[in-house]
C-alpha cells in the first residue's frame, strides 16, 4: 500500500471531491454487510460526504426555543387549553438510519412537549406512530424510541401504531381541487390540535409529507405513490422540482386548511459511526495504520461470519447522530428552515455528470431496520434513493451505467416483507413494467386480506408496499441504460431485476467501459453516510 | 364455416374459503364428537361412548397423521346410532359451550377483511354440517361446504354421504363451487392450518397458511405463501 506521506500530496484536503491518481489508495465500498477495498481506474472522481456539523450544545433548550418561537404560528403554550384533545404524531423507525443512540431525538422532543401539555391541563393526549403503510413497530422498538418513562405512561392505550386499515379509525376530510381524497387517522382528525414530531434525515421527508403520508392510508397514498407521478418527478430530494411533492403539498395544504397542525421538525448531522468506526466515512488518504488494521480485521471477520450474525452485528450498532437544529410552527416555513439545515449538512457541489457511477449499497435502508435488505429493497436503494440523491440534475448522464456492489441474496424476511416475496417471484418474472404492475396487480395486493391481516396484527409492511418500492426506481430505470451488480452471488436475482452481474467491481468497470468506450467518465459516490449532490454542468 | 364460440361470462367475483378446525377455531372434530358422546343418550350410553372416545384417541391421532380420509371414515362411525334431532339440538349447545370460546378473536377480523374486499365467505370443513352451522351464522358466512351424515329413520348410520370433504376433495369442492357461482378461482383465497389441505390451498390463486403445522409451514415457505399466526 502507498505510504501515507506520499498520498497526502495528491489531493486538496478540504475538497469533497478527489480524483484517483496513480498513487491513490483503494476505496472503501459497502456491499451489503460486507466491506470491500477496491482499486479504481486513474481519473475516477470520488465524491465524499461532508463531515458532520456540530450538534446543538443544549438540545432541550433548542426544542423549547423552537416551540416558544414557532414560524407563522402562536407558541405551543398559547395553543393549549385545559380539556382539549391533542394527538402527537411521531415519525416511525424508518428514520434515521441506522437508529440513533438513545435518547432518540423524538424522546427529547416528547419530554419537553408532554411536560408542557401536562402543565397546561391537557390530559387527553395520544401518541400515534405515523407509520402509514410501513410495518408496525414492535413494543421494544416503541419503548426504545420514546424512553421508558413515556412508554410506561402511555403504552398501549395512548401510545400505538397508526392503523391505515382500521375502517373506523380513518376518516375522509375532503378532496383537493384535483379530486385527490384526503383520508387520515380519525383520532388525529378529530383532535383539537395535532403536533407532528419529525426527525429529518433526507430532504425528501418532513413538511407536508409527514401528515399526508404518515397518518394516511392506501386510498390517499395512491394519489402520489404511483408510476406516473414518480416517473415525472425530476428529483425526489428536491421538493420544489418534484411531482411527488406537488401532490403532497396540495393534499397537505388541504389538511392545514381543515385541521390545526403544529410541526416540530429536527435535522440531524451525518455522524453515522462512533469513534471506533468513524474511519469508514473518512477519506482513505486520512486512514492511519490503526484504521487499516481495524478495517482488515473487520473485513476478515465479516467475510467469515454467517449473514444473520453480520446483520445482528450491524443492527446492534446505533448511530451517534446529533441534532443540528429544531424548528417548529406552520408546515411550510418550518420545513423550509429544516431543508436549509439539511443542505448545509448534506449538499456536496459537483461539476458535471458522469457516464458511469459506482455506489456501494450499504446494509440498511428505511424499510429493513432490524430486518433483511431483500432484492426489491436493494433495487430501491440503487435506482430509487441513491440515484436520486441530487439537487438539480442527476450525477449519472442519461443513458449511463450504474454499477453497484451488493451480494443480492435471494433472501426475504417473511415477517416484515411477506408480500415482497410474491411480488418478486410471481410478478417480476412476468413484467417489470411499473404501469402494467400497477394496473394489473396493485389493487389485488393492496386488498389481499392475508396481507392486510399481517400489516394490522403482525409487523408486516402493507401488501402494496413492494409496488411502491418498484415505482420509486422508475425514473432511475428510465434514465440509465444498464445496472451492473458487482459481487452478486447468483444469476437469477439480477436477471429478475433486469440487471447484469459480474464477480468483481473491476470486471463491472471493464464491462461498462466496453459498452460506453474507454473515454467514459467514472464517479464513485463514497457512501455512507448520506449526501446530496448539487450537480452543475 | 366457423362455429360460433360458446358464450362464456367472465368471472365476476372471488371467494375466501376457510378451513375451520385449527384455522378459525382452536378445536378439532374429536372435541366435537367427545361433546356429543358425553351428552347423548342414556347414562350407560354416555359412559360407553365417552370411554370409547377416550381409548380411541391414540388411534385417532395415528390415523390423522397417516391419512385424513381414513381418519374421517373411521371417526364418523362413532356417530352411529345417535338421533338426528338430538344432534341438531346439541349443535347449538356445542357452539355455546365449546366452539364460541375456541374462536380465535383475530379470525373474526380476518374474515371481515375478506368480506370488505368483496370476497364471498365460505367455510369448508371435514366436520359434519349440523355441528358447524352455528359457526357459519357467527361469522356471517355465505356458504358452508361440509360433510353430511347419512340418517335412516332419524338415526345416524355412521356413514358420510360421499364424497367425503377432506384432502383433494376439498379442492374439487372449491373448484365446483367457483364454477357454480361464477367466481374466479385464481383470485380466490383459501386458509388452512394443515398440510392435509395442501390440495385446497394449491387450487386457489391466493393461499394462506394459518397457524400451520410443520409440514404446511415448510410448504408455505417453499411456495412463498403468507403465514398468519392467529391469536
Amino acid at each position: 500500500m502507498t505510504p501515507f506521506k506520499t498520498l497526502q500530496q495528491l489531493y486538496d484536503k478540504d475538497s469533497h471531491v478527489v480524483f484517483q491518481e496513480k498513487g491513490s489508495p483503494p476505496r472503501l465500498l459497502f456491499s451489503g454487510e460486507d466491506l470491500l477495498l477496491e482499486d479504481l481506474p486513474v481519473g475516477t472522481r470520488v465524491i465524499f460526504p461532508r463531515p458532520p456539523l456540530e450538534g446543538v450544545p443544549n438540545l432541550k433548550a433548542a426544542i423549547r426555543w423552537a416551540i416558544n418561537n414557532p414560524l407563522e404560528m402562536d407558541p405551543l403554550h398559547a395553543l393549549l387549553r385545559p380539556g382539549m384533545q391533542v394527538t402527537v404524531a411521531i415519525d416511525d423507525i424508518s428514520m434515521p438510519l441506522p437508529p440513533m443512540t438513545t435518547p432518540d431525538v423524538r424522546q427529547s422532543i416528547l419530554e419537553v412537549v408532554l411536560e408542557l401539555l401536562a402543565d397546561s391541563g391537557v390530559d387527553d393526549v395520544h401518541l400515534v406512530i405515523a407509520n402509514a403503510l410501513h410495518r408496525r413497530m414492535t413494543d421494544a422498538e416503541m419503548k426504545r424510541m420514546v424512553g421508558k418513562k413515556i412508554f410506561d405512561a402511555f403504552f398501549p392505550e395512548r401510545y400505538y401504531n397508526h392503523d391505515a386499515e382500521d375502517k373506523e379509525g380513518m376518516v375522509e376530510i375532503g378532496q383537493t381541487e384535483l379530486g385527490e381524497r384526503v383520508i387520515i387517522n380519525r383520532r388525529a382528525a378529530e383532535s383539537d390540535l395535532i403536533i407532528y414530531v419529525n426527525v429529518n434525515f433526507v430532504p425528501m421527508n418532513g413538511g407536508h409529507k409527514s401528515v399526508t403520508t404518515g397518518l394516511s392510508g392506501y386510498q390517499s397514498i395512491r394519489h402520489h405513490h404511483n408510476p406516473h407521478t414518480l416517473q415525472t418527478t425530476e428529483s425526489y430530494m428536491e421538493p420544489s422540482r418534484s411531482a411527488l411533492h406537488n401532490t403532497l403539498n396540495r393534499m397537505g395544504r388541504w389538511i392545514d386548511k381543515k385541521l390545526k397542525v403544529f410541526h416540530i421538525e429536527s435535522a440531524l448531522n451525518s455522524r453515522m459511526f462512533n469513534n471506533q468506526l468513524s474511519f469508514l466515512t473518512k477519506k482513505e488518504e486520512h486512514w492511519e495504520e490503526f484504521d487499516r488494521m481495524k478495517f482488515k480485521a473487520m473485513q476478515a471477520l465479516l467475510k467469515r461470519s454467517p449473514r444473520p450474525l453480520k446483520r445482528k452485528v450491524f443492527q446492534s450498532i446505533p448511530s451517534p447522530y446529533e441534532v443540528i437544529g429544531v424548528f417548529a410552527g406552520k408546515t411550510e416555513p418550518t420545513h423550509e428552515r429544516i431543508l436549509e439545515l439539511c443542505h448545509r449538512q448534506y449538499l456536496v457541489p459537483v461539476k458535471g455528470q458522469s457516464d458511469i457511477v459506482i455506489m456501494g449499497i450499504p446494509h440498511v435502508c428505511p424499510y429493513s431496520v432490524n430486518s433483511i435488505l431483500n432484492p426489491i429493497l436493494v433495487q430501491v436503494m440503487a435506482q430509487g434513493y441513491l440515484f436520486n440523491l441530487n439537487r438539480g440534475i442527476p450525477l449519472l448522464k442519461k443513458g449511463g451505467i450504474l454499477i453497484i456492489t451488493h451480494p443480492l441474496h435471494d433472501e426475504f424476511d417473511p415477517i416484515h416483507h411477506p408480500s415482497y416475496l410474491e411480488f418478486f417471484h410471481r410478478l417480476l418474472p412476468e413484467t417489470r413494467d411499473a404501469h402494467v404492475l400497477s394496473h394489473k396487480y396493485e389493487k389485488e395486493f393492496a386488498e389481499n386480506p392475508s396481507y392486510i391481516h399481517l400489516y394490522r396484527k403482525g409487523n408486516a409492511y402493507h401488501g402494496v408496499h413492494p409496488f411502491y418500492m418498484w415505482y420509486w426506481g422508475e425514473n432511475g430505470r428510465a434514465h440509465m441504460s444498464r445496472v451492473i451488480c458487482a459481487g452478486a452471488e447468483n444469476n437469477h436475482v439480477p436477471k429478475i431485476l433486469g440487471w447484469d452481474r459480474t464477480d468483481t467491481l473491476a470486471e463491472a468497470i471493464e464491462e461498462a467501459l466496453g459498452t460506453l468506450g474507454r473515454s467514459a467518465s467514472i464517479s464513485l459516490v463514497h457512501l455512507p453516510p448520506a449526501l446530496q449532490l448539487d450537480v452543475k454542468l | 364455416m366457423h362455429e360460433p364460440l360458446p358464450k362464456t361470462l367472465p368471472p365476476l367475483g372471488k371467494a375466501a374459503f376457510y378451513d375451520v378446525d385449527g384455522t378459525l377455531v382452536s378445536t378439532n372434530v374429536v372435541h366435537t364428537y367427545a361433546y356429543y358422546a358425553a351428552n347423548q343418550g342414556s347414562l350407560r350410553g354416555i359412559l360407553r361412548r365417552s370411554l370409547s372416545t377416550l381409548f380411541s384417541l391414540p388411534v385417532f391421532g395415528a390415523l390423522d397423521m397417516f391419512d385424513r380420509k381414513t381418519f374421517n371414515e373411521f371417526f364418523y362411525r362413532y356417530y352411529k346410532g345417535l338421533s338426528e334431532d338430538r344432534l341438531h339440538v346439541l349443535a347449538q349447545d356445542l357452539f355455546e359451550d365449546i366452539l364460541e370460546k375456541a374462536i380465535y378473536p383475530q379470525a373474526v377480523d380476518l374474515v371481515e377483511e375478506a368480506r370488505r374486499v368483496g370476497c364471498r365467505i365460505v367455510l369448508i370443513t371435514g366436520a359434519l354440517d349440523f355441528s358447524v352451522m352455528p359457526l357459519v351464522r357467527y361469522f356471517g358466512a355465505d356458504d358452508l361446504i361440509a360433510n353430511k351424515m347419512q340418517f335412516v329413520g332419524g338415526v345416524a348410520t355412521g356413514k358420510v354421504i360421499p364424497p367425503i370433504i377432506e384432502g383433494a376433495n376439498k379442492a374439487d369442492a372449491i373448484r365446483d363451487y367457483c364454477e357454480k357461482h361464477h367466481l374466479a378461482l385464481n383470485q380466490s383465497h383459501a386458509y388452512s392450518d394443515s398440510a392435509s389441505d395442501y390440495a385446497m390451498l394449491a387450487a386457489v390463486g391466493r393461499p394462506t397458511a394459518v397457524n400451520p403445522d410443520l409440514r404446511l409451514r415448510a410448504l408455505a415457505n417453499s411456495y412463498n405463501w403468507p403465514i398468519l399466526y392467529l391469536k
